[in-house]
């Protein structure tokens, strides 16, 4: 995916929330949609199941306007968390400028958050994308849980930032960590281009 | 209107922690004299944590101190009903007079305004006349006021004017206390610990607290007895999973959001911080180009090449198409022209220093260079491959000369160097030059065998395309150099001067020259003495005139090359007539040839002699003026002899061309 077209003046950045079912990457996605003027948004889709679980994926579009004459679109994505929507989060995944790792940081989660960052890297890798090439950042979420329920944030860095990528912790419901983790992910997004990835 | 509020939701039956004491507080003061502090009172707070109990304690209170009070409690979408129901029975006016009238209004649900512009307009209106009339409004919702989607500033700013408080969701003492004052009032008889362990699930919501205590009511009623600590734990685990798995409802943030504030953030800041933060992270990015390409330009120009191209795209105040496409082709053309510099260098380095080999922007003039430069290097003319030494009779009278060509050949630049060919025109002289050409080429070198015109025509040549310096280089890359008529030179002061520094720089690398001459050197003027003295330096032979031996077996070979059976005498008869060169001597083997053709005959003594007796000093007499061999090698590889086209002699105006420059 071209991110900055000079062409055409354009800046598109899609970027994927991945993470483990029920970390809250949906509530990332509903948070931002609440925060965002109506004139800046698209309609954010999302398919879910009865029990609100994100069935296919949520696609919300932002228009951020024009920015040094170009016109940038940031391009939302959550994946379904559950382990067998497998093919969904494959298809979402194709094209992803970046990657938003959502962890729960509930102790008891502990290996969901390990098996979704494994199917994150085997997904990335299918498609040729290698994971340490590809912007990521971890979020934390989950972080206002009582302190005995949940990881520190060092301590998930410690189990899952191997890669000593950014990571927030987040309370995605009530917005704590999630813009703060957008821009994380976007600034990694767009200095890439500097870093001399073909534009 | 219903103004109904509910009984039990008193100031008493509030139990007051450390997320809720602001907002207790400030309802019972409200409460206490509705319409003197805090109006508007907006109070927000999640699902089940008190909101509709404050709202209902602080009509309790105000009606208790002032029972005449107009007090109205109702939810937005009962408002918002009523409302309607007034519009449609045409009584608008009524009902807006009517809320004016009120001396305290307690409005629960408002986050419904969201979106309803109407209804948003309409409550600004009864705030606005209320707060005209003294009235106190009270407000409760699930979020802040700059949460409510599409919110009239107005009544943000209303809102804000009075107080804005939330109610935190109950810590671990609050929820302890809620449970006892709950179980007290049921009845309940639980063993201690048991509501403690209840109070340690972190629920922020009383109603679900309430329905923990339920559960364990429920319980101990099953079991019959009193529940213990570890079997009130194992029943409300089920809750307690809930909670934690709900990605959720938070005492800290919820706390901390609105703990202090009066006002909540502007609905838009988050994402306007967001936009700021990106927005300057994309200019970076996007303006990053003029720093890459300033960059380039300081490394190009400090490497000698005109940057022109680049500075343009900086100069220009828009962005480029392509910035870095135009920084790829800028590089892509600077590794051509250094990949032309470098071949330059090595085919012609007097122009290594030509200023398109700076300037990207004229790759083509510099490949065009080095094309040029190529074609000026292909090494001159090779010898006619139609004379070979061994085809050079040998008699008594040329031997030394032939002899001495054959050295040359066998040895080039050791024996005799430079060998100077003397002879008369048409005694074979380019023959044996040719001959010898042939001989070094068949050994592998490379050589240079023109005649002295063509020489001359090349120098001029030069001159005129200014490409002097790769004339000389095409010359220095032959191994040999032999050079036809070197007489042809005599009074061309700069074809001599180019033939010295030539001379002098083959000798110097031990390579082979070979000159002819028409005119012997002691007869020939106008030649400089530098050249005539480095040309005696070598080995100069004489090629005299054939004798009679050497005339009848050219005449021999020469008819039995055309004849299947030749007359034994003929080339005896034709050897005794007098020649004055080889090619005399053919010429005469020729004529015969011809007379027999025209006669219908097989050529045969008589008739050589019928022929030769008539006519024997006519053919000799063409060759005694021309000072040149007449040949001339074509680059074809074919001959062209001057006897061919005897007067249709080129050299005069090409002495002309000489001079006149």
């Amino acid at each position: 995916m071209s991110l900055v077209n000079f062409t055409t003046r354009e800046i598109t950045c899609k970027i994927v929330y991945y993470g483990p079912g029920r970390s809250g990457k949906t509530t990332n996605l509903q948070y931002i949609f609440g925060r965002v003027p109506e004139s800046r948004r698209g309609r954010m889709v999302s398919l879910a199941t009865h029990g609100d679980r994100t069935l296919f994926f949520d696609f919300l579009p932002l228009d951020l306007g024009s920015i040094s004459g170009f016109t940038t679109r940031f391009q939302l994505y959550t994946v379904p968390g559950q382990s067998y929507y497998n093919a969904t989060r494959k298809l979402v995944l194709q094209g992803a400028d970046g990657v938003v790792f959502v962890a729960d940081s509930q102790a008891r989660r502990f290996d969901d958050n390990i098996e979704s960052l494994q199917n994150l890297q085997e997904n990335l890798l299918e498609q040729g994308v290698d994971v340490r090439q590809l912007p990521v950042v971890l979020q934390y979420n989950k972080q206002d849980l009582p302190s005995d329920l949940v990881l520190s944030s060092d301590a998930l860095d410690e189990a899952l930032n191997f890669r000593a990528v950014q990571s927030f912790g987040a309370d995605a419901l009530h917005g704590s960590g999630v813009f703060e983790t957008l821009k994380g992910i976007s600034e990694s997004v767009l200095r890439r281009l500097a870093a001399g990835a073909p534009a | 209107m219903n103004t109904k509020l509910h009984p039990g939701l008193r100031f008493e039956e509030f139990v007051i922690g450390s997320g809720n004491r602001l907002a207790a507080t400030a309802a019972r003061a409200v409460g206490e004299s509705p319409g003197a502090v805090y109006n508007p009172l907006f109070i927000y707070a999640s699902p089940g944590l008190g909101k509709t109990h404050l709202l209902s304690a602080i009509g309790h209170s105000s009606l208790a101190i002032n029972p005449g009070l107009a007090v109205a409690y109702l939810t937005l979408d009962d408002f918002v009903e009523a409302f309607h129901a007034a519009i449609t029975a045409g009584q608008g006016d009524a009902y807006r007079r009517r809320y004016s009238e009120l001396g305290l209004l307690l409005l629960d649900d408002v986050q419904a305004l969201a979106r309803r512009r109407e209804m948003q307009t309409e409550l600004l209106r009864v705030v606005d006349a209320m707060q005209v009339s003294g009235g106190q409004i009270v407000l409760a919702s699930d979020r802040p006021p700059s949460d409510i989607e599409s919110l009239d500033d107005r009544l943000l700013r209303r809102f804000g004017g009075g107080l804005v408080v939330d109610v935190g969701a109950p810590d671990y003492e609050t929820r302890v206390a809620i449970l006892r004052r709950k179980a007290d009032a049921r009845g309940l008889d639980l063993a201690p610990g048991v509501l403690e362990a209840a109070a340690e699930i972190p629920l922020d919501n009383v109603r679900e607290l309430l329905g923990a205590l339920n559960r364990l009511s429920a319980a101990e009623s099953a079991a019959g007895r009193p529940l213990s600590v570890a079997e009130a734990r194992a029943e409300l685990a089920g809750i307690a999973d809930l909670v934690a798995s709900r990605s959720g409802a938070t005492v800290e943030s919820a706390a901390g959001r609105g703990a202090e504030g009066d006002v909540a953030p502007a609905e838009t800041d988050e994402f306007n911080d967001f936009l700021q933060e990106i927005a300057s992270t994309v200019t970076q990015q996007v303006e990053s180009w003029r720093s890459r390409v300033a960059e380039a330009v300081l490394r190009w120009s400090g490497e000698g090449f005109r940057t022109t191209r680049l500075e343009k795209l900086l100069d220009n105040g828009a962005v480029p198409q392509d910035p870095d496409g135009a920084l790829a082709a800028f590089a892509t053309d600077v590794s051509r022209l250094q990949q032309i510099a470098q071949d330059l260098e090595r085919v012609a380095p007097d122009l290594a220093g030509d200023h398109a080999l700076r300037d990207p922007d004229r790759v083509e003039a510099a490949a065009a260079l080095l094309e040029r430069a190529r074609e000026g290097l292909e090494p001159p003319s090779p010898p006619s491959p139609h004379w070979l030494l061994d085809d050079l009779l040998e008699s008594p009278t040329n031997r030394v000369a032939v002899r001495a060509a054959r050295a040359v050949a066998a040895e080039p630049g050791s024996r005799y160097n430079p060998l100077l060919i003397s002879a008369a025109s048409g005694n074979g002289k380019t023959h044996v030059l040719h001959g010898v050409g042939n001989a070094l080429a068949a050994a592998g070198l490379t050589v240079a065998c023109v005649g002295a015109h063509d020489f001359v025509e090349e120098l001029i040549a030069a001159i005129e395309q200014d490409a002097v310096p790769r004339w000389r280089a095409r010359w220095r890359r032959a191994d040999a150099l032999l050079i036809d008529d070197v007489h042809l030179l005599a009074d061309k002061e700069r074809s001599q001067e180019e033939l010295f520094l030539l001379f002098n720089e083959f000798h110097d690398h031990g390579r082979q020259m070979v000159f002819t001459t028409g005119v012997p050197l002691a007869e020939l003027s106008g030649m400089a003495p530098r050249l005539l003295t480095r040309f005696e330096g070598g080995l100069v032979v004489e090629l005299p005139l054939p004798d009679r031996d050497l005339r009848q077996r050219v005449a021999e070979r020469h008819l039995s090359a055309r004849l299947d059976q030749v007359d034994p005498e003929l080339p005896g008869i034709i050897g005794s007539r007098p020649a004055e060169s080889f090619r005399a001597a053919l010429g005469t083997v020729q004529r015969v040839l011809q007379a027999a053709e025209a006669k219908g005959v097989t050529p045969s003594a008589a008739l050589a002699r019928e022929v030769l007796d008539g006519a024997s000093s006519g053919g000799g007499r063409r060759t005694v003026q021309p000072r040149t061999s007449g040949v001339t090698p074509l680059v074809t590889g074919g001959i062209r002899s001057r006897e061919k086209m005897v007067w249709e002699w080129p050299d005069v105006p090409a002495r002309l061309i000489e001079e006149w420059r």
